[in-house]
């Protein structure tokens, strides 16, 4: 019982990740029917703000300690960043321990502002165009982008720690009568899990509540007639793009303590989170959260010893198994409506 | 000729004598110059032109007739591939049993998944191809290891039992793969001038199964079942109401580029007797995928060109390193020399996925039709100055007309 | 029209070319890389020598990668007599004079392993058949070790293995033609298991997470017996994919498994991530059985120690060798090194420096570049003053047998090279193991392979 509630809770923040990504690469699907490879480009971009924001933070002036020696047995050179300088070591210390939830509000603007370059730049001009034409340019801009970030930050892996105060885990097996040590969680998942599902429900309220989300809705719906009204939908379409790439990269920002980015973090998460949408349903919003958080769970559940045991291999191909399955029982996936991307 | 039109007759003779002189072709600059790092007429990557622009007109059958695009052709190549080393490692180092037990099983496997992803259409199927490669890529890579080799790969070894012919050659080492006898690494080198050709036997026997398969597509393009496929393509359900069954005609087109892949797979460890599972990852499925569609979808000559494409770039520009270019740019001031390199310098070697990226940009972009459309319409640029321009062929002039979906 | 038959490179790079304009067909008995009058793939003519240098450029090992050819970059320099020389002064064996090798200046071409074997032999065989390199070396993991180890040998050329740990590049895959100068599984086990049952004691149960594919199986297999040795337990051992990037699942029972130490048997980004995910669960400050809860991991690099960051503190582990140590040739080796670059060597660096200074030692003490010459000058070769203390190419394997470093990541870094500090210089002797060990076993090196 307990290593299955364990299992769920870790589910949880895989799910929260691939939802977050499934989410924007479904809403551009819905409101412009675009197929976006670099959907997990942004992912990355994101997890890579909070590695600027980091490194903007600690830009340094170098002091020279006389009394350590550096590998060459010359005099150490310090670092020291100027954050230091200016707020106080105590100060300058915990403003850099909490870079990446500071990152938040760096990545916001930065990704939506991507999003609409890249979509008045780009993808404006492939909406006529077949799909196989815009999954070859999208993914061209993936590889072009990732090679950017590797071009400046390097292959390997950057470490982007949570705040000290979020670091380690607490025993949720207690709190509900387990024994000790047999349900622990670490506080930055919580926090992860949390993040993921107030920006979902904003995500749909906002589509709900607004008149911004109504027109998007309809537009989705009905382009033509939306435009007959003399509403302008492209604009919306372009704020709504941007949104998305916003919602994939704080996905990425919060995720960077979770593992440390590296530049193809964005690939890695790529066809994962194109399962996810098929599986939820191409263009369904709910169907994309419901098939994150299930599949998310399902591969908890299918790394269990146990299940491992009873089929071995399980755990390598339990998504796509899964997103067989489903979609040889439910044509269009969990959620998806008739005749959408069918032909 | 061949029971073929004008047209295509001229077309398959010019693809015969583009890889008959590959050598030629391929190898423009004279050894030891500076262009010589452009060459590319050396077996090793004229095998692998000849054997992915098999694959390519494969998967060309499939996803430019019908429309169908799979994620998952690679698996096929991959599967291809272990039966080739398998039938190595038990039976006999000639390339001609390898090959066939490769187009079988992989025509096989991909009956098998065919059955089961054809049964859901569009981006439905491309997940569903997706989900079976990246099953077969893990298990291959991690369970199956006593069957796969795993992370390195299927090998021979000193120990193959090999019923025709020895587990051991006299001098202690395992035998190489050979047609009846000559060995497929065999070479005739011809010197002329300053310049240095290689004829391998590998790469002419890839080439005349080349030739082959082009020529089986092309029938395959311009019979009634070619017909029925682009049928399938542009309205399944006008098809249906006629009273035809869509279905077997997509099996077989998804079974037939199942096996050019598998054939595919059979001559590339005939050439190098070892399969890797990375070559079933999803990332081998969409490079054939671009090459095609970066060579131009539907068009016979298309995917041959995208996939020489791809894998020169692969092979040559990733080999460019810094101190070659300082070498190019030494008879320019050192500051300008300098700058130059830097410019240069993030675009080949360990950046050649950066201009691989930007090249598939450019091409969807600005030539929707892919590398064929480009030369089209060079091609219409000199006609025009000559003669009035003829209206395009519609066989090879590929509309940007929705290949999956809408 | 003479009947010369040149090589590739060779007379024809230096333009000496007789009758040009008239076809001079030379028609080879021989293969695509054989020259038949000398005897040997890619025989050197003229003045030159080339060198293949396959690493890693694009991919999650591209850093590696770079180190590495950095290193290449240093030693040709060394060999033909640029720089301060290095370990070329330290070296026990003094024929290397900065005259290249065997009179002729070394150049070099390199390629794109993609840590991909298929990509990694195109790229080889690239080298060899269009560039003539006479041997090819470097590498990231054990796949391509392996498979580039295997062309080698069928093409006629030396492999001198970059960075590569699994048993079984010099065990059921060992070639006649290969070499490794890296130490591998077994002796990691071996030299960690005394220094843990030190730290730990030998009453503890080990959790195993082990990458699902050879190496893994091979470091498993490795560390398990050899800490077994030493009266600990094994709770339970789990594959994890090659392709997970969140442990969190496989993470999180451990805990509750009976267990008090937990192995990530992973490499690489694998392991950057299991090791954060396992801190993150508060694995380091937990008790289970009475005890601390500890970590190890048995193969360290320094890229993998970066991309985890502050969590390998206090995380033991073993390396082939690190900058600090405090010998004259490591001392030389990360001088010159730090002073063309600026920053410490990598151990991926050391053994890719140190195998191409072998390479030309062997060569030069051979009088040949004959890759049959070079395999009998490299067996059972003895030397010292390159980084590991005395070492021995035992001719049986091909595996090179030196101390090997236990090593813990630190606890006051001064910069971002600086993360790791070595608890104890293992000796060779202690990791040293019979060339039929079971776990090394069903392999054969073959004869060597010349090509023509």
């Amino acid at each position: 019982m307990d290593a299955i509630i364990l299992q769920i809770l870790n589910g949880l923040d895989k799910g929260s990740a691939y939802a977050l990504i499934a989410l924007g690469l479904t809403l551009i699907f819905g409101t412009l029917g675009v197929v976006n490879f670099a959907h997990g480009a942004l992912f990355m971009l994101g997890a890579f703000c909070a590695v600027t924001l980091n490194g903007i933070l600690t830009i340094s002036h170098t002091v020279i300690d006389e009394t350590r020696t550096d590998f060459l047995g010359n005099p150490l050179k310090v670092e020291v960043p100027y954050i230091y300088d200016i707020f106080g070591e105590t100060l300058g210390a915990s403003i850099i321990d909490w870079s990446v939830p500071l990152a938040i509000l760096f990545a916001i603007p930065v990704m939506i502002l991507i999003g609409v370059i890249m979509e008045r730049g780009l993808i404006k001009f492939f909406y006529k165009r077949p799909h196989a034409d815009q999954i070859l340019v999208t993914f061209g801009l993936a590889i072009v982008l990732q090679e950017i970030i590797k071009y400046f930050y390097g292959a390997n892996p950057i470490p982007t720690p949570a705040p000290e105060a979020f670091i380690g885990s607490f025993d949720f097996g207690q709190l509900i009568g387990f024994d000790a040590n047999t349900i622990i969680y670490p506080y930055w998942r919580l926090v992860y899990f949390g993040f993921a599902m107030i920006i979902i429900t904003g995500v749909f309220a906002f589509l709900q509540f607004t008149t911004f989300g109504m027109v998007v809705r309809a537009g989705m719906a009905d382009r033509e007639t939306v435009q007959l009204l003399g509403i302008n939908i492209d604009k919306r379409f372009t704020l709504m793009f941007g949104l998305a790439a916003a919602v994939a990269g704080l996905a990425g920002v919060m995720y960077t303590p979770i593992n440390s980015p590296n530049y193809h973090m964005g690939m890695d998460f790529l066809v994962l989170s194109f399962v996810v949408v098929v599986v939820g349903g191409m263009g369904s919003l709910p169907g994309a959260v419901l098939a994150g958080f299930l599949l998310g769970i399902l591969e908890s559940f299918a790394s269990m010893g146990a299940v491992i045991d009873l089929i071995p291999g399980i755990n390598q191909v339990i998504i796509y198994l899964v997103a067989i399955v489903i979609l040889l029982t439910r044509p269009r996936g969990l959620m998806g409506r008739k005749g959408v991307m069918e032909e | 000729m061949l029971g073929l039109n004008k047209k295509d007759f001229s077309l398959l003779l010019i693809v015969a004598l583009l890889t008959m002189l590959a050598p030629f072709i391929l190898n423009p600059f004279p050894e030891g110059s500076e262009l010589a790092q452009f060459n590319a007429g050396y077996p090793d990557l004229m095998q692998r032109f000849v054997i992915f622009g098999i694959f390519a007109i494969g998967f060309n059958i499939l996803f430019g007739l019908t429309g169908y695009l799979s994620f998952g052709h690679a698996a096929f190549l991959g599967v291809g591939s272990y039966a080739g080393v398998w039938m190595m490692k038990l039976l006999t180092m000639n390339v001609i049993p390898a090959i066939l037990v490769s187009v079988i099983v992989a025509g096989l496997f991909s009956i098998l998944i065919g059955y089961i992803s054809l049964r859901r259409s569009g981006i439905y199927f491309s997940i569903l191809t997706l989900a079976f490669a990246q099953m077969s890529f893990a298990l291959a890579y991690s369970v199956l290891t006593p069957l796969t080799g795993g992370e390195t790969g299927l090998q021979l070894s000193l120990n193959d039992p090999r019923i025709i012919g020895t587990s051991v050659t006299e001098s202690g080492s395992i035998p190489v793969t050979h047609l009846f006898g000559l060995e497929m690494r065999d070479s005739f080198e011809l010197e002329m001038g300053a310049w240095l050709f290689t004829f391998n036997a590998g790469y002419y026997v890839c080439a005349v199964v080349l030739l082959v398969a082009f020529y089986i597509a092309i029938r395959i393009f311009r019979s009634p079942f070619g017909m029925m496929l682009r049928a399938v393509k542009s309205n399944q359900q006008r098809m249906k109401y006629t009273g035809l069954n869509p279905k077997p005609y997509t099996l077989a087109a998804f079974v037939i580029s199942g096996m050019y892949a598998g054939l595919a797979g059979g001559l590339m460890v005939s050439m190098d007797p070892l399969a890797g599972a990375e070559r079933m990852f999803w990332t081998a499925s969409g490079e054939v995928v671009l090459m095609t569609i970066l060579g131009g979808a539907g068009t016979l000559i298309g995917p041959i060109l995208g996939a020489g494409m791809i894998k020169y770039m692969e092979n040559i520009l990733s080999k460019i390193n810094s101190t070659i270019l300082h070498e190019w740019f030494a008879f320019m001031p050192d500051g300008i020399e300098d700058l130059l390199v830097t410019l240069v310098y993030p675009f080949i070697g360990k950046g050649w996925h950066l201009t691989l990226g930007i090249i598939f940009m450019l091409v969807v972009i600005f030539l929707p039709g892919g590398l064929v459309e480009g030369g089209q319409r060079i091609a219409r640029l000199f006609r025009r100055k000559k003669e009035e321009p003829k209206g395009p062929d519609p066989e090879h002039h590929p509309k940007p007309a929705p290949h999956v979906a809408e | 029209m003479s009947k010369s038959t040149l090589t590739r490179r060779g007379l024809l790079k230096t333009g000496a070319v007789a009758g040009a304009g008239l076809a001079a067909p030379t028609i080879f008995d021989g293969k695509a890389w054989s020259a038949a009058h000398t005897g040997f793939t890619n025989a050197p003519e003229g003045d030159t020598v080339t060198l293949g240098f396959n690493v890693p450029q694009t991919g999650p090992y591209a850093d590696e990668g770079a180190d590495e050819l950095r290193a290449y970059e240093l030693a040709v320099e060394h060999l033909n007599g640029g720089g301060d020389g290095g370990m070329l002064n330290t070296f026990s064996s003094k024929t290397l004079d900065g005259t290249g090798i065997n009179g002729k200046r070394v150049e070099y071409v390199t390629g794109d392993t993609q840590t991909k074997s298929d990509a990694a032999r195109a790229s080889a065989r690239s080298m060899i058949e269009k560039d003539g390199a006479i041997m090819i070396t470097g590498g990231s993991s054990s796949g391509v070790a392996v498979a580039v180890q295997a062309l080698c040998q069928e093409a006629g050329v030396i492999f001198m293995a970059g960075l590569t740990h699994s048993n079984d590049t010099t065990g059921k895959d060992r070639k006649a033609n290969g070499f490794r100068h890296f130490f591998n599984s077994y002796m990691s086990g071996a030299a960690l298991a005394p220094v843990l049952a030190n730290a730990y004691g030998t009453d503890r149960k080990a959790y195993h997470l082990t990458a699902d594919y050879n190496w893994g199986y091979t470091t498993e297999q490795a560390v398990k017996e050899s800490t077994e040795a030493i009266g600990w337990e094994t709770v339970n051992t789990v594959l994890t994919p090659l392709t997970q990037t969140d442990f969190s699942s496989y993470i999180a029972p451990v805990l509750n498994s009976g267990a008090d130490v937990l192995v990530l048997n992973h490499y690489g980004g694998n392991m950057v991530n299991s090791l954060t995910n396992a801190v993150q669960f508060g694995l380091r400050d937990a008790q289970a059985n009475g005890k601390n809860f500890e970590i190890v991991v048995p193969l360290y690099s320094r890229l993998m120690a970066r991309g985890a960051g502050a969590n390998v503190k206090g995380i033991y582990g073993s390396t082939n060798w690190h900058w600090s140590l405090p010998d004259e040739g490591s001392q030389a080796f990360t001088r010159s090194f730090g002073t063309k670059y600026g920053f410490p060597p990598s151990q991926a660096a050391h053994t890719c420096y140190v195998q191409t200074l072998l390479y030309a030692d062997a060569v030069n003490r051979a009088g040949s570049f004959n890759p049959c010459a070079v395999v009998e000058a490299l067996e059972g070769f003895e030397f010292d003053g390159l980084g590991n203390g005395p070492t021995l190419y035992r001719a049986e394997d091909h595996q090179c047998f030196k101390d090997v470093l236990v090593v813990r990541g630190k606890e006051n870094p001064t910069s971002e090279f600086d993360l790791l500090e070595i608890v104890e210089i293992t000796p060779a002797s202690q990791v040293t193991y019979a060339p039929d060990h079971p776990q090394f076993a069903g392999g054969a090196l073959g004869s060597c392979n010349p090509g023509a």
